[in-house]
């Protein structure tokens, strides 16, 4: 009776199997490894825990960190829309190439990421030797660090905004026009008002990909302690050093900073999933 | 009559005004759009071979002869061996859960099940070393029993399989609630066994989609950096996988030997976006062949 109200009537077998293992599996795995993180920063004491996160270091780290996670990601999101955009409306040669590249940045380990733009971006590299009589440094500052960013994170915004802009009805920007509209009103007033709930998710996805990248930062960040040292580089070197609870506080911090961020998520597919059906 | 007949060419144009942009504008934006894409994505790729091949083919190939490279490979092999098929066992079990019946707490189930993609790979290792690491809680006991997990193999596997976690079950999910239960029930009424039902009915109709999050899976596996770096050790020789190999022979300034082992990581990238695209195209052309 218990399970009668608990799940509605099926025919189908194996729902108590495959849900039982399910639970099982995803508490051994993640579940009871992620409470372990909680329990070990309870042990330390607020006052230990304030004193690590509010560590003038860390506090560096935690701005280097989400400073430049937030320029990669606005910059994504104009980039991402443009490029979605291009693959949706027009057809030009070499276009399904680029559509399958899109998410090469998915598919690239970061660390072969990460030495590539480092190679690129160097002072001697090919794209730095041009920059760099100009006074612009990439490698081992925090601009390095964006690119880095925007690599990894730029097919999340393309991937979210292509599948609404494809199921747009061209009716609205037809009735757009035959009210007198311009092209450029119509895209402002009619495509883009629709188009937001998805570019938002896909900003704040690549905005939460980029707070916890560790790999394709490490090589072109240079690790200057204060300047250009992330948040994630911070633990592993506490780690280096068995400050295991230092390392924890860091962690928490940005642990909890992901589940706001996947709790908006949730919350903006919900919002977008609406738009998608009218 | 006469003045219809000279409007409608003015009308079509209309339409097309209304939906499109002018022709110059149209290249102006592919343009910017390759032009981003070819320097952020096309050249970084192409970079990885250059830098490989920079001292010709010879020592490209000589950088696999190395004994630690060729056991850093073995260990990318087996770790993904191992983690490909676990997540996959729960992808389809929690698909089938999930998605074929409706009960209480599904929609927080499906958010528990994407939780390891919004944990960074760093926090991802740090949780199994707090678990079992030489000061963890059952650190311990299984240095008294002489079992090394973290800073050893079993460590690797582990943080492989929870960043990899939710890659097959994310893929299956949506599918397999689309396609709703009508044609398993059916197979049950017409007498088949519940994994007769699987494997003839469920299995066929989500094959695409299994494939695919398959290979994404794999990729994450063999490419992870950031969580495999905490738990490994880095030991040369034992506990160093492909990504980490690569990074070790870059802080040493041998860049061919990192390029070269890069290359073979950036060629699993190039493959499996060839077979992700295939799998597209076959299950938007279910029936072609």
């Amino acid at each position: 009776m218990t399970l009668l109200a608990f799940k509605k009537h099926s025919v189908l077998p194996g729902f108590g199997l495959s849900l039982g293992y399910t639970v099982f599996y995803l508490s051994m795995i993640v579940l009871i490894p992620l409470s372990a993180l909680f329990f070990k920063s309870a042990t330390m004491g607020w006052t230990q825990f304030w004193t690590t996160v509010t560590d003038p270091r860390v506090v560096a780290a935690y701005q280097l960190t989400f400073g430049a996670s937030l320029v990669a990601a606005l910059i994504n999101a104009v980039f991402g829309l443009l490029v979605a955009w291009v693959l949706v409306r027009y057809t030009f040669p070499g276009k399904r190439i680029l559509d399958a590249l899109v998410d090469l940045p998915f598919a690239l380990p970061t660390a072969v990421a990460g030495i590539a733009l480092t190679s690129l971006y160097a002072p001697n590299g090919w794209i730095g030797q041009y920059l760099d009589p100009l006074g612009i440094k990439v490698a081992f500052t925090p601009i390095g660090i964006v690119i880095a960013l925007m690599f990894i994170g730029f097919p999340f915004v393309v991937r979210t905004v292509q599948p609404v802009l494809q199921d747009l009805e061209l009716e609205s920007e037809e009735a757009a026009a035959c009210l007198g509209a311009s092209r450029l009103q119509t895209f402002l007033t009619v495509i883009l008002p629709t188009l937001i709930p998805s570019l938002l998710t896909g900003f704040t996805l690549a905005f939460a990909r980029a707070l916890g990248e560790y790999g394709s930062v490490v090589f072109i960040s240079g690790n200057m302690p204060g300047r250009t040292e992330i948040a994630s580089l911070l633990i592993i070197t506490k780690l280096e050093q068995y400050d295991y609870a230092g390392a924890t506080a860091i962690a928490v911090v940005m642990l909890v900073a992901a589940f706001v961020l996947l709790f908006a998520i949730n919350l903006l597919q919900r919002w977008s999933s609406r738009f998608a059906t009218r | 009559m006469v003045t219809v007949i000279e409007k409608r060419p003015q009308r079509r144009e209309f339409w097309e005004q209304a939906t499109t942009e002018p022709a110059w504008l149209r290249w102006v934006l592919v343009a910017v759009a390759l032009a981003f894409c070819g320097l952020f994505l096309v050249v970084p790729l192409v970079a990885v071979f250059a830098q490989a091949l920079e001292k010709g083919w010879e020592l490209y190939l000589a950088s696999f002869t190395d004994a630690d490279a060729l056991t850093a490979i073995q260990l990318t092999l087996l770790v993904s061996a191992i983690a490909v098929p676990v997540n996959l066992v729960f992808g389809v079990a929690a698909a089938w859960a999930i998605a074929k019946f409706d009960f209480k707490g599904k929609n927080f189930l499906t958010t528990l099940v994407d939780l390891p993609f919004s944990v960074s790979p760093v926090v991802s290792g740090l949780i199994f070393v707090l678990l079992f690491g030489a000061q963890g809680w059952l650190g311990p006991w299984l240095s008294a029993n002489d079992f090394k997990i973290i800073f050893a193999v079993p460590g690797i596997v582990l943080a492989t399989v929870f960043v990899t976690f939710p890659f097959i079950a994310r893929e299956l999910i949506p599918l397999m609630q689309e396609q709703g239960t009508e044609q398993e029930e059916t197979a049950l009424v017409l007498g088949a066994s519940g994994w007769q039902a699987f494997w003839r009915v469920t299995l066929p109709n989500i094959k695409w989609a299994l494939l695919y999050g398959v290979i994404l899976c794999n990729a994450r596996a063999m490419g992870e950096f950031g969580a495999v770096s905490v738990v490994s050790g880095h030991i040369r020789g034992q506990t160093n996988t492909m990504p980490l190999h690569v990074e070790i022979l870059y802080n040493e300034y041998n860049f061919v030997g990192a390029f070269a082992v890069a290359s073979l990581l950036a060629l699993l990238a190039l493959v499996t976006l060839v077979l992700k695209s295939l799998v597209e195209w076959k299950s938007a052309h279910p029936t072609e062949r």
